[in-house]
């Protein structure tokens, strides 16, 4: 990816403690010619093509089936298959490997769009790029990245197994042993949690090699579903039902050493910066969930005539409205912000904690007046608009609980300003 | 197996923005037109043309030597070039006018694309044009029309299907018409207009996207073709059409035709 400076009349000079500076970062490939800085929702015109084809492809392929992919809690392969043939699966991945070598981003632009349409469509793209498929861009070797990029850009589902019964946010407390055996690692343990497990190929499993290290012996390992990967419980879960959330257990099961994704004991650093990276992900999946709420309800709102007017037009409702609107607003330019940052290579991980906090809120709040503005027909299934709602809870929770985006952020004020 | 140079086709997608079909359309303030300060996009009769195009070339591999788009607009009206691209297109080209200027009116459109095709002569010509039946905003329905007669070239218009046959430089066409449908064997170089059923257009895939991006851009003035695009026709007013009002049901057809007769559009 090309980076053009273009930034010879703006100093850098420190930026003052107590105002920040807003206009601090220049999303170079989109610098106007005269140097000057454009507005921070300015997207390339790749990125503009591309919201547009996920917007329609949103619309017209996914819409339809939304509904029956949540009352049965599975995804449709279809949809799965479309993702692939829109390139959407590989969306940083190099061309080589039959990626679309295009931006972080462009992948949040992706995730935002078909989250207007289905979160859980969203989250599944979201893990496979932003997880998946980074960590073997960024840590895999040539071998390994031959071997498994083109997969996934092209057919294979990934997962992230990270999480398991007794370490959530305390991740690095996890159990799942790896024994060396000559060139072998055999991995006993489970995993709860993991997203996409039941239609992926490719899984990345963190495992402790050496528990006496503590966190330094986690190491992350791939391994493919043929090595004899269980995929126990599927959970019934409030919300993105049609996303896969099992359980698995991993019994004597046996992944080459070649597997190893950057080397031993890796596993805690390149676990914590591509959940970094995901955190963007899911406030994008946030804020295009409020957004595809806001889009079904208010509409209705300014048909629907009770008292001789549109309810919409009571001033009590426009208030909530423009309330809804703005909160996404601010949202949406933290999220944009912080993918900015990170493409700049600037430090992005306050900035991402901020996003995924205030998006997940945000979610949930417009979601819920949603309901509320559409009245009883907002409660029906029928209409869609309280799946939103449902699917919103899931914000505050994975990637980082929000007590967890707190208490990062809390650690970069305290450093900062003590 | 190498085709001889001569049974290469080249083909030209003309395209246009437009409102976006979605958008509400609005009356300006000033009634002189409609208030364009919305989304717009590429003409969907054009997307299925420019979809006609990339499936020709999909049939007929290495028989089409290129598929170039053309557009007669403003500087936003790159944006629909780059969506052709994005969809198949091989190069673009832009007739660009200030943006302050006044809606081309298909016969100027018609005259720019007869000059572009000339310029194209020496790139071995243009074989086939495809493009919309009509605009979503004038709905004129009369550029592919002029455009034929303008160079003399056989024409199929609201076409629902083509069949091309390179080496006969043939193409079938199917028309829908208010009987049914007709079909016709044209002889290249053919304007042929797409019509809704033709196809349905792909979604430009993230990977098309990004090589699009290398893709070249021809920019041009109605000048340089020696066009003169100023338009022939004024637009005096433009307004809303009168509000519906409500109807009443009836319980007959004798109650319907003395209602009828009531109102006078029924002789007594």
């Amino acid at each position: 990816m090309f980076r053009a400076i273009s930034r010879s009349q703006i100093s850098l000079r420190p930026f003052i403690r107590r105002a920040p500076a807003c206009r601090a970062f220049s999303s170079s490939h989109v610098s106007r010619s005269d140097g000057i800085l454009n507005s921070l929702d300015t997207l390339t015109e790749e990125e503009q093509l591309l919201q547009e084809s996920v917007r329609r492809f949103a619309n017209e392929v996914v819409a339809p089936k939304v509904r029956e992919m949540d009352e049965n809690e599975m995804m449709d392969p279809e949809i799965i298959k479309g993702l692939y043939e829109q390139g959407l699966m590989g969306i940083e991945t190099p061309a080589d490997y039959g990626g679309a070598e295009s931006s972080f981003t462009a992948a949040i632009i992706a995730i935002e769009e078909l989250a207007k349409v289905d979160p859980s469509v969203s989250v599944l793209c979201d893990v496979h790029n932003t997880l998946v498929n980074t960590i073997f861009r960024k840590h895999g070797t040539k071998e390994q990245q031959e071997k498994f990029l083109p997969l996934l850009s092209e057919s294979k589902l990934g997962s992230f197994c990270l999480s398991e019964p007794a370490s959530g946010s305390d991740a690095f407390a996890l159990k799942t042993r790896a024994e060396k055996i000559g060139d072998d690692y055999i991995i006993n343990g489970s995993k709860m949690w993991i997203t996409n497990s039941y239609e992926a190929e490719i899984f990345l499993i963190f495992a402790n090699v050496d528990p006496s290290k503590g966190y330094k012996g986690i190491t992350c390992f791939a391994a493919t579903r043929d090595m004899g990967i269980q995929i126990a419980k599927k959970e019934q879960k409030l919300g993105i039902r049609a996303s896969s959330t099992c359980t698995l257990n991993f019994d004597d099961l046996k992944v080459p050493a070649a597997n190893i994704i950057g080397g031993v004991g890796q596993g805690y650093k390149i676990a914590i910066e591509c959940l970094n990276e995901g955190r963007i992900g899911i406030a994008a999946q946030m804020i295009g969930l409020a957004q595809g709420a806001f889009d079904k309800a208010v509409p209705y709102t300014y048909q629907r005539v009770q008292f001789g007017q549109p309810v919409g037009h009571f001033q009590g409702m426009q208030f909530q409205i423009a309330d809804a609107a703005t909160d996404i607003a601010a949202a949406r330019l933290l999220t944009y912000n912080a993918a900015r940052r990170k493409e700049e290579g600037k430090s992005f991980t306050k900035e991402a904690a901020m996003a995924k906090l205030v998006a997940s809120r945000v979610a949930q709040s417009v979601s819920g007046a949603a309901i509320e503005w559409a009245g009883g027909v907002g409660f029906t299934r029928e209409t869609g608009i309280e799946k939103y709602w449902r699917d919103s809870k899931i914000g505050a929770i994975y990637e980082g609980t929000s007590n967890i985006q707190l208490q990062t952020i809390a650690k970069f004020i305290q450093k900062e300003y003590s | 197996m190498r085709p001889s140079p001569a049974r290469l086709l080249n083909i030209l997608v003309p395209v246009k923005r437009c409102v976006d079909y979605a958008m509400k359309i609005r009356v300006n303030p000033q009634q002189t037109g409609v208030d364009t300060n919305v989304k717009h996009s590429m003409n969907p009769f054009d997307e299925i043309a420019v979809e006609e195009a990339v499936r020709i070339r999909e049939r007929l591999g290495d028989k089409v030597k290129s598929i170039k788009a053309v557009t007669i607009g403003p500087s936003k009206s790159a944006e629909t070039l780059r969506t052709a691209l994005a969809i198949g297109a091989d190069a673009a080209i832009h007739v660009e006018i200030p943006d302050s200027a006044p809606s081309p009116e298909p016969l100027g459109v018609a005259k720019a694309i007869r000059a572009v095709i000339e310029r194209q002569k020496e790139q071995g010509g243009v074989d086939l044009v495809i493009m919309g039946k009509q605009a979503i905003d004038d709905d004129a329905g009369q550029t592919g029309q002029i455009l034929a007669g303008l160079m003399d070239w056989s024409q199929a218009t609201f076409a629902s299907k083509i069949v091309v046959d390179a080496e006969k430089k043939e193409a079938n066409v199917t028309r829908e018409i208010d009987g049914g449908l007709e079909e016709l064997k044209c002889r290249l170089p053919l304007v042929v207009t797409t019509d809704l059923r033709l196809n349905e257009p792909r979604y430009a895939t993230l990977p098309s996207i990004m090589k699009a991006k290398k893709k070249p851009i021809e920019k041009l003035t109605p000048a340089d073709l020696g066009v003169d695009l100023t338009p022939r026709i004024e637009t005096i007013k433009v307004t809303e059409p009168p509000k519906r009002v409500g109807g009443t049901k009836v319980a007959n057809v004798d109650e319907l035709v003395a209602k009828l007769k009531e109102a006078g559009v029924v002789p007594t």
